[in-house]
């Protein structure tokens, strides 16, 4: 097992560019998501550093060696592709031993090995089955054991669960983490659904058009976003944004929105011109007692929280409330922003402005 | 594609049945006459009305391997009793065996040389389908479309150039040349079939392969062509028809040792009357290679010929 560091990674197609000076670091045997939405250049990285793809600058390094430049059989790693891509032609023993067969060890080790993966994935029975008439659980445990046979440096996985359907999915990717838990393999595991990352993920790497906008552990970058598009991105629903022409100094706490003083972390940057104010659905809470007010025009019931749109001066919003608070629509409410929850965002070029909260997390990169 | 739903009622299926069967009949008709054919006497062949009924003989087939000369009666007299059935046949005619004739040889060049072309058409059909299809090849849509090119044109517009070509070459009647030849016309074909093929073939089987720990060209070898098996197998058969079948090219530039059957078994009919029998016997021979290789690859034609649509 092994450390992985991605260093100012980049990779043209053409005249395309596809991943952007990329740098993060996965640590030994930490289960590392890169999330991101449709086209934004997951694949293109996992497969550099799968080796299936050369980056065009950039260095990569598995276990102390710069690998960058090596063809994807000389990395011992292992790759689990989204639609399993099980060799058609062989069963699934065959399948599960091929990787061994290439080492050349001897039949009787490589039939002792297939079946102990076997076992810990549970299809000890299919064994001698041909993979064609398999249901897509046992092709996944099927593309993981050929993963987990060879014992790679690490395992990169592309959307691994993409072909399930939504219930299997969940069960699946409990599976995953406890095998992960249970062999503390690297793992880097490319998905676009948040929630996923968010549940599965050790640490995550938001990219977005190539260019990699946030690392960090999940909690951070849900509290902590870098940028307007992670804000965006992550949570459900997102975060909201209070748009505002202004002005922010070094070690000011508050801001002015339409009026009223709203409380905001500890500045530790200045900016001026278009602002936005960024706060999650459930910092806001209603309260007869604050100047700054919207109006209600819709509210969605989800069991003990609803979601309320509400309208105001600075743009619609979302607010996460107990659904024992009884709101109507069209009724104009009094909203408190929490102020340990807000992070400052300029708008032009998307980026969190440090602030007291966020520092710790955004200060390093 | 649409399914009917519906189980077809018995009627539709006998109807269904006599189309099929009545279609069958008649396009197998001309053959199911050849063969009959070769198995009828000289006079019988050429019965009117034609007979259907017959006394069968193998006189075609002997007349077909054999050259025969005419001789006196005193001649044939001193030779004594025939010894051999084929020679009791011949001497009928008052003739006798004067040696074998060409056509065993005609024969097996068409053997080496359809199946020679064959071989190499799907060879590097296979491998330019596999270049094109998983490298980055500079003008790749243009390439391909000069290779669809040439085959635009009827292939006797470019005989006469090709003749003058294979003349200046020495490739004239040279089993080398036809090969070549054939392959050159074969070789489109081939590469647009199973380029189609490879791209059917998912490219991460291959990458998976890759991860492995296998080479590219392991790879390629293990994962990649047995999945393209079907595909392949299609088209040699049809590669195999053309090479075997073609007569234009073979007339113009074949007449002795590279000679193939096609231009051959015409000539037959000038030797010793119009023995229809012996060209009947040549091309139902003829026929056997080509349907034995299609029978043979038979379980991947159907699938290949269906293009993917089963494949899974
Ligand atoms: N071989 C290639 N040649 C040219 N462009 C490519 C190639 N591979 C990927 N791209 C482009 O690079 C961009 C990033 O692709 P990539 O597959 O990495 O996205 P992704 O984040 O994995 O998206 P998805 O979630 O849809 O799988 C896309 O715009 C894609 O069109
Ligand atoms: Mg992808």
């Amino acid at each position: 097992m092994a450390q992985i560091i991605v260093q100012n990674v980049r990779k043209e197609f053409g005249a395309f560019t596809a991943v952007q000076s990329s740098s993060f670091t996965i640590e030994d045997g930490e289960f590392f998501m890169l999330l991101g939405p449709s086209g934004c250049g997951k694949t293109t990285t996992l497969r550099m550093i799968a080796g299936l793809e050369l980056p065009t600058s950039g260095e990569i390094i598995i276990d102390g060696e710069e690998v960058s430049q090596k063809p994807a059989s000389k990395r011992d790693i292992a790759f689990v592709f989204q639609m399993f891509a099980l060799y058609p032609h062989m069963n699934v023993r065959k399948n599960i031993s091929y990787p061994l067969i290439s080492q050349g060890m001897p039949k009787a080790e490589v039939k002792k090995k297939v079946e102990e993966v076997a076992q810990i994935l549970g299809i000890e029975k299919i064994l001698n089955r041909p993979v064609g008439g398999l249901s897509g659980g046992d092709r996944q445990r099927v593309a993981l054991g050929r993963a987990i046979v060879r014992d790679p440096k690490c395992f990169l996985m592309d959307e691994p669960l993409g072909a399930l359907d939504a219930e299997f999915r969940e069960h699946m990717s409990e599976e995953l983490r406890a095998l992960h838990d249970r062999m503390r393999a690297t793992t880097i595991y490319v998905t676009h659904d948040q929630l996923e990352a968010m549940q599965m993920g050790d640490k995550i790497v938001v990219m977005n058009h190539g260019v990699v906008e946030q690392f960090g552990v999940p909690q951070d970058i849900y509290d902590w976003p870098a940028t307007m598009f992670v804000a965006d991105f992550i949570g459900s629903p997102s975060m909201n944004f209070l748009r505002f022409h202004g002005m922010v100094g070094g070690g000011q706490d508050a801001v002015e929105l339409n009026g009223s003083r709203i409380a905001v972390p500890v500045s530790r940057d200045g900016a001026k011109g278009d602002l936005a104010l960024g706060i999650r659905p459930e910092h806001i809470r209603l309260s007869d007692a604050s100047g700054y007010r919207g109006e209600v025009l819709a509210t969605e019931y989800l069991g003990t929280n609803q979601v309320i749109t509400i309208n105001t001066a600075n743009g619609d919003i979302k607010a996460r409330v107990p659904s024992t608070q009884s709101v109507q629509v069209g009724e104009k409410v009094g909203l408190e922003f929490d102020p340990r929850a807000v992070t400052l965002f300029d708008t032009e070029s998307g980026r969190a402005l440090l602030s007291e909260a966020n520092e710790r997390v955004l200060s390093h990169g | 594609m649409t399914y009917s739903v519906t189980e077809p009622s018995d009627r539709q299926k006998w109807i269904a049945g006599f189309l099929v069967i009545g279609y069958a009949l008649i396009t197998l008709m001309p053959l199911l006459w050849i063969i009959a054919t070769g198995f009828k006497s000289p006079a019988d062949a050429i019965a009117y009305p034609p007979k259907v009924l017959f006394e069968p003989t193998l006189e075609g087939y002997v007349n077909l391997f054999t050259t025969r000369t005419r001789v006196t009666e005193e001649t044939l007299a001193s030779l004594g009793e025939p010894t051999t059935w084929y020679d009791r046949i011949v001497r009928q005619y008052d003739m006798i065996i004067a040696g074998p004739s060409r056509y065993g040889e005609r024969f097996l060049n068409s053997v080496i040389i359809g199946f020679g072309s064959t071989f190499l058409s799907v060879f590097l059909g296979t491998i330019a389908a596999y270049a094109f299809s998983r490298f980055r090849v500079p003008l790749k849509d243009d390439l391909l479309f000069f290779i669809l090119s040439t085959r635009m044109m009827p292939p006797i517009a470019v005989a006469i150039p090709i003749f003058l070509m294979f003349r200046q070459l020495g490739l004239n009647d040279t089993h080398a040349g036809m090969i070549l030849l054939y392959t050159a016309v074969n070789l489109s074909l081939s590469v647009w079939l199973i380029h189609g093929f490879i791209e059917e073939i998912p490219i991460e089987y291959e990458e998976a392969a890759l991860i492995d720990g296998y080479t590219r060209f392991q790879a390629f070898y293990k994962v990649v062509l047995p999945q393209a098996a079907t595909g392949i197998a299609s088209t040699a058969i049809f590669c195999l028809i053309f090479a075997w079948n073609e007569y234009a090219f073979a007339v113009l530039l074949t007449s002795g040792t590279a000679q193939t059957a096609p231009p051959f078994i015409p000539t037959i009919i000038g030797v010793g009357g119009q023995d229809w029998p012996a060209v009947a016997a040549g091309a139902t021979i003829f026929l056997v290679p080509v349907m034995v290789f299609t029978i043979l690859l038979r379980k991947h034609l159907l699938r290949g010929i269906t293009f993917g649509a089963v494949r899974k």
